[in-house]
């Protein structure tokens, strides 16, 4: 279902982190998550807070906290990023294999430098130049990839709008040349014309054809204009992947769950998924969304398979399928 | 009614981040205040929710002007006025479990024997649930606080509720829920709304009138030129 041809970049495979807490608790924050991303294309991973897609992230950048224990594989070329040891992770993988692009880039940038100043630094670290001039002209160039204006490179963060913040920190995560540009909540808390913006920028980072973009996100409207696919996450799964276009448009998303969230945009019905989503600690043994669901049967007390890209026993048909 | 007139404000007196800026809202409306980010819309619904002392202009609360903001406005309408704000983790003390954040306004203000009434009522109205109330702030989600948040906001029953970008940080679920929630109360109690944001589609969805930040205020700092002098008085938006 990749939308070019091309090998993925980054290829997940059974991906599951558990959380060991004090009194012998487990959380169950991402179980068995598959997906592939390609260069040139872009996944949004969405879902709602604590639904588990920014632990996923942090197991991918191996920032997982130490009380967690991860299996299945991450493939990131010859790589499984979930295998790598620190200094892997730290020399090879964080910001030369992944970029980052943080959800706060004011938190991510530091107050007391200037941009120019922490992009040299960055350059330094990540890059084959050496010497004055060509750590300036690596710096001032990869601020022009990320359309940040050279006349403001020499302030500091706390100078910048919040859309030229979100460039300075865009600029560094383009720094390292990375294959897999990594976007935790890249738009929470701008302007919609900023996130327009915002995503149309990451958008070209992706349509240059040899970068992968994964974007993780809460927020529907960024993921229909940037992604080429999504993949809905619940209570530590991903219970539905479709290219975009099908899931926001005809014939529409297939999952209850998906179905439900869609619905509850303003544009749409507005109306919320009853209840709240389960405690990952105290998961259900089948369907996970069973409490909330109107299509809930008996079957759905066992877990559903992921088939066709869906985790569910009674998936929406689209009308036209109906016999 | 709720009227601001040409209400002047910030935090530094040389530059305002609100100037004259003017809106009121009827009983039993829902305004929305559409702004971007940073123009001041949320000090203007501080002003409003009595949080924030303005340098001129004035604050009728149904025909009685404000003369004190903060600790020093009279207890009758400060408990007039519920608020809910952009950021529960900041809004809300982390020590308190979430059944006394919410009854919290309720033992303020001597009314302790209302409060398991008001919480049995208000637990399922914001959908919590009983076993959460137990919880403290960082053992719950930012939406399960941020529900803990809009009742401990209606508890006192308030004539006037004013959201700042109360779903800003939040899924679409649970925005969908928490507007349901607001609306539920003002169905069965009249009040009205002040909601501050920048999503348009959500604000036009969810309010009975619209208003644009600069329908509302003159240009805010900066962007002022000093030799035009002074602007003209902003247009007071007829209520409806
Ligand atoms: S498996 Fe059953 S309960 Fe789960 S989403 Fe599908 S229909 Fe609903």
């Amino acid at each position: 279902m990749t939308v070019t041809d091309r090998p993925p970049v980054l290829s997940v495979r059974g991906l599951s982190v558990r959380f060991l807490m004090p009194g012998g608790r487990r959380i169950a924050a991402v179980t068995d998550a598959h997906f592939e991303v390609a260069a040139g294309e872009c996944l949004a991973l969405i879902g709602e807070s604590g639904c588990g897609k920014s632990v996923l992230a942090s197991a991918l950048l191996g920032l997982l906290p130490s009380n967690a224990q991860s299996a299945g594989q991450a493939r990131l070329g010859e790589l499984d990023l979930l295998a790598a040891d620190e200094r892997t992770l730290t020399r090879t993988v964080r910001g030369r294999l992944i970029g980052l692009i943080p959800q706060s880039p004011a938190a991510h940038l530091t107050p007391v430098r200037t941009v120019r100043s922490q992009l040299e630094e960055t350059v330094g670290a990540l890059t084959d130049a050496r010497g004055r001039t060509a750590v300036r002209s690596a710096a001032e160039s990869a601020a022009e990839r990320a359309a940040f204006p050279a006349d403001h490179l020499d302030r500091h963060p706390h100078q910048l709008s919040g859309g030229l913040a979100q460039r300075a920190a865009t600029a560094l995560a383009l720094v390292g040349d990375a294959p897999l540009l990594l976007a935790d909540e890249p738009t929470t808390g701008l302007d919609r014309d900023l996130v327009d913006h915002t995503v149309d920028e990451l958008r070209r980072h992706v349509d240059d054809g040899d970068r992968a973009l994964l974007m993780i996100t809460h927020d529907l409207a960024a993921a229909e204009r940037i992604a080429d696919r999504v993949a809905v996450m619940y209570a530590g799964r991903i219970v539905e992947l479709a290219n975009t276009e099908a899931f926001f448009g005809t014939p529409g998303p297939r999952h209850p769950y998906s179905r439900g969230l869609l619905d509850a945009l303003p544009e749409r019905a507005f109306l919320p998924i009853p209840g709240m989503p389960p405690e990952l600690g105290d998961l259900p043994d089948g369907c996970a969304f069973a409490p909330r669901c109107e299509q809930v049967t008996d079957a759905c007390a066992a877990l559903p398979p992921t088939t066709s890209h869906i985790a569910c026993h009674h998936p929406h048909v689209p009308e036209d399928l109906r016999a | 009614m709720l009227e601001l007139h040409d209400i002047t404000a910030g935090y530094d007196r040389k530059a305002p981040v609100v100037r004259n800026a003017s809106l009121t809202v009827a009983p039993g409306e829902a305004v929305g205040l559409l702004g971007p980010s940073g123009c001041g819309k949320s000090t203007l619904a501080r002003v409003a929710a009595l949080l924030h002392r303005p340098e001129s202009g004035t604050l009728l609360l149904d025909g009685e002007p404000v003369r004190h903001w903060r600790h020093r406005a009279p207890r009758d309408l400060r408990t007039a006025i519920g608020v809910v704000f952009q950021q529960p983790r900041l809004s809300a003390d982390p020590r308190l479990r979430l059944i006394d954040l919410i009854a919290e306004p309720l033992r303020a203000t001597g009314r302790r024997d209302e409060v398991p009434d008001r919480i049995t009522e208000l637990t399922p109205a914001v959908g919590l649930t009983p076993d959460l109330l137990d919880r403290r702030p960082h053992e719950v989600s930012d939406g399960q606080l941020q529900r803990a948040c809009l009742a401990r906001a209606l508890v006192l029953r308030p004539r006037w509720l004013i959201c700042d970008e109360m779903t800003a940080m939040l899924d679409a679920s649970t925005t969908a829920a928490l507007v349901a929630a607001v609306e539920n109360y003002r169905a069965a109690t009249g009040a009205g709304l002040l909601a501050v944001g920048h999503d348009q589609t959500l604000l036009r969805r969810w309010c009975d009138r619209l208003l644009h930040w600069d329908e509302v205020a003159a240009a805010g700092m900066g962007k002022l030129p000093r030799a035009s002098g002074l602007r003209e008085p902003s247009v007071v938006p007829p209520a409806t």
